[in-house]
């Protein structure tokens, strides 16, 4: 380049620009973050390829973990779905498969979430509401009548029981004749982030780090195709963070998982290699690009510098996306189906290996038939229709990214030196580090809104006089609790009770002891103890979790 | 000095969703008012016992899981019968139109859904309440 030629035009440029009017308009990201009018090469002065880049598929593996990435295969098109009793669900996943999702996605109802039965006192009025409800294997046998687990792989949002759940879908596979270790899915089972953001929590931090190196332990040996942790941002991000909150914390709850695994003396390349990580996509298009290309370089140089991972697939930073939940609106709805279309769009240049588009009901109930239909054919225009597929990485080498990509990166670094500081992740929950910072940057968004710095289209600009709604939305019938108490009723009443009373006997002498938990709960699970039952035989041995209140 | 307006903010149900709690909680901090949290996964007597025992004039329900038609119902009962009902009950969350109808029948004052700015809020309580 001739040097002398950019710096004249630059000054060219710049004195013009000067000359030139501005909008007031806040020139931030949705995080609040700056961003310049323009980026040049001396945003990325001294910018070295194959160190920030490589290749795809090489290291740091910034442009993707894959050689091939969506020319071998597209992302996995998996919708998270969950409703009512087992059978309503189980025909949602039909109708899912039947238009060309290919992945299920488990969404659990609360009482099953905090591990307790349907007809427990606390789980009145929230049987099947947000989610399915599973109280035994029995339910889980009926959630996947007519599929099959070997064939196709299967996402549980589930975390604090993430142990039983994985349990009775293992069970489910071995009626079928589908051996442990052909099994392929996902369990969410980062409890870390529950303590932080999405607050379903039972045991305390400890004990719950306990389950999972158990969990660990047992899939490296036992079912290894299966993702044992999915380290969520996305509850992180939901809960008000900021991107560059969402990208760090997690991080950090990933590192943190890894230190665990080896602190009870498992190899890193044994169980690395099936940490995977949950993000979400929110509204700000480039900002969102920028955090997972980030997120990839980051986690590969520490898995090799700091935890001396040696299996390239130790490196691979994996990741689900969700679209934003909390960027939809209750106003004219249907502006929701466009959000979630560029929020997903962004996922897919960020490379993603599966995703979840958001339906455009969801501020005011669970989605219908068709608004997931639409979510989902979303899903398939970009994979089809716009062509951003072709390449890989695509916006890779523009000084807007690649400038930003490294800020995010050293941000991020700033957060870790900080979580150190204060102990690490778990001593930094105890003291309420995240959900300080989270909460200050959820008031500050809703500042910024409501004074208008930013805007939110049919909300505090562009709204309509006397909205009203008209879209179908799914009702949850009441005679759901009712069915739902009945059935986990008679499993108790038909199972052999002396065996199950043995196995949580066996159960709670385990918890005792410091043997792996994971197959004693297959036992349990075999002979049709209940979920509760099972988690009120560890809550007697571990206790349970208090939070600490503020506001 | 008038004594400030006592609000309880609470987490009704197994819920862990608390962002628009928290957030609500702090604006009407941020408006002279006086606040109480409860924490999450309160059950509606342990959130009647509270109002009733902190002497709230104001009670703030968020629930985002779809246990509304259970919990704020049960929440009414329970502060009648405590003779409590002077105390205003608000509530927030994902509820759809219909049950936002039927949660006003029962004597929930307003329902506040997504998108509500958190000024609505105070103005709303700075009527009820035009004295303190």
């Amino acid at each position: 380049m001739d040097r002398k030629k950019y710096e004249d035009e630059k000054k060219i440029y710049f004195d013009a620009l000067s000359g030139c009017g501005c909008q007031d308009i806040e020139y931030t990201t949705v995080s609040g973050e700056e961003v310049k009018e323009l980026y040049t090469p001396d945003d990325i002065e001294g910018f070295d390829y194959n160190e920030e880049l490589g290749f795809p598929g090489q290291y740091p593996y910034t442009r993707g973990v894959y050689p091939n990435m969506y020319r071998g295969r597209f992302w996995t098109q998996r919708q998270f779905a969950g409703f009512g009793t087992p059978k309503d669900t189980n025909g949602r996943y039909h109708y899912l498969l039947d238009h060309g999702q290919t992945g299920l996605s488990v969404a659990f109802d609360l009482p099953t979430i905090m591990g307790y039965d349907s007809d427990h006192k606390r789980s009145e009025g929230e049987v099947g509401r947000c989610g399915v409800a599973i109280d035994s294997l029995k339910d889980m046998e009926i959630l996947f009548d007519g599929i099959d687990p070997g064939t196709i792989t299967t996402s549980m949002t589930i975390n604090a029981p993430a142990s039983i759940m994985l349990a009775f879908y293992l069970c489910v596979g071995e009626r079928k004749g589908t051996a442990f270790e052909k099994m392929g899915g996902t369990i969410q089972n980062d409890i870390l982030k529950e303590y932080i953001a999405q607050k379903s929590w039972i045991f305390p931090p400890e004990e719950s780090m306990r389950i999972i190196t158990d969990i660990l332990a047992f899939c490296s040996n036992h079912v290894p195709k299966w993702n044992t942790i999915s380290i969520s941002g996305y509850h992180i991000r939901e809960a008000g963070s900021t991107a560059i909150q969402e990208l760090a914390f997690t991080l950090a709850d990933g590192f943190a998982y890894v230190e665990a695994g080896i602190a009870v003396g498992l190899d890193v390349d044994k169980f690395a290699p099936r940490l995977s990580f949950f993000f979400n996509s929110h509204l700000d298009f480039f900002e969102e690009i920028v955090k997972y290309r980030a997120a990839r370089r980051i986690w590969a140089k520490r898995m090799k510098e700091k935890y001396g991972a040696k299996d390239p697939k130790s490196l691979l930073l994996r990741f689900h996306t969700q679209t934003a939940g909390c960027t939809l609106t209750a106003q004219q709805p249907e502006n929701n189906i466009v959000r979630t279309a560029f929020q997903g769009m962004s996922a897919v240049l960020g490379g993603t290996q599966s995703l979840h588009t958001n339906s455009m009901d969801e501020t005011l109930a669970l989605p219908s038939e068709k608004a997931v239909r639409i979510a989902l054919r979303t899903q398939q225009i970009i994979a089809h229709e716009t062509g951003v597929i072709n390449t890989i990485d695509p916006l890779a080498g523009s000084y807007f990214i690649e400038a930003k990509t490294t800020e995010m990166e050293e941000a991020a670094e700033e957060y870790f030196r900080r979580i150190d500081k204060l102990g690490g992740v778990v001593k930094a929950i105890d003291r309420g580090f995240f959900q300080r910072e989270i909460q200050k940057s959820a008031y500050e968004y809703q500042k910024a809104v409501e004074a208008g710095r930013k805007v939110i289209v049919g909300v505090n600009r562009f709204g309509l006089e006397n909205e009203e709604i008209d879209i179908t939305l799914l009702s949850i019938d009441e005679e759901v609790e009712k069915h739902q108490k009945k059935a986990v009723q008679e499993v108790r009443e038909t199972r052999d009770n002396d065996k199950v009373s043995r196995e949580l006997e066996c159960l709670r002498a385990a918890a005792e002891g410091t043997g792996n938990l994971i197959p004693v709960i297959i036992d349990c699970a075999r002979c049709y103890c209940t979920e509760g039952e099972i988690i009120d035989t560890l809550k007697g041995v571990f206790g349970e979790y208090k939070e600490p209140l503020f506001i | 000095m008038a004594r400030k307006v006592r609000v309880l903010i609470a987490k009704p149900g197994l819920d862990g969703h608390d962002r628009g709690a928290k957030v609500v909680a702090n604006a009407l901090k941020d408006a002279g008012m006086e606040i109480i949290y409860t924490g999450l996964h309160q059950t509606p007597e342990m959130i009647a016992e509270s109002a009733v025992q902190e002497d709230v004039d104001v009670v703030g329900l968020s629930i985002l899981s779809g246990a509304h038609m259970t919990m704020f119902p049960r929440v009414m009962e329970l502060m009648k019968e405590k003779g409590a009902e002077h105390i205003v009950v608000f509530g927030g969350g994902i509820i759809p139109p219909e049950d936002m109808d039927k949660l006003k029948e029962i004597g929930v004052a307003r329902i506040f859904g997504p998108g509500t700015n958190t000024g609505d809020i105070v103005t709303f309580l700075r009527e009820r309440f035009p004295e303190e």
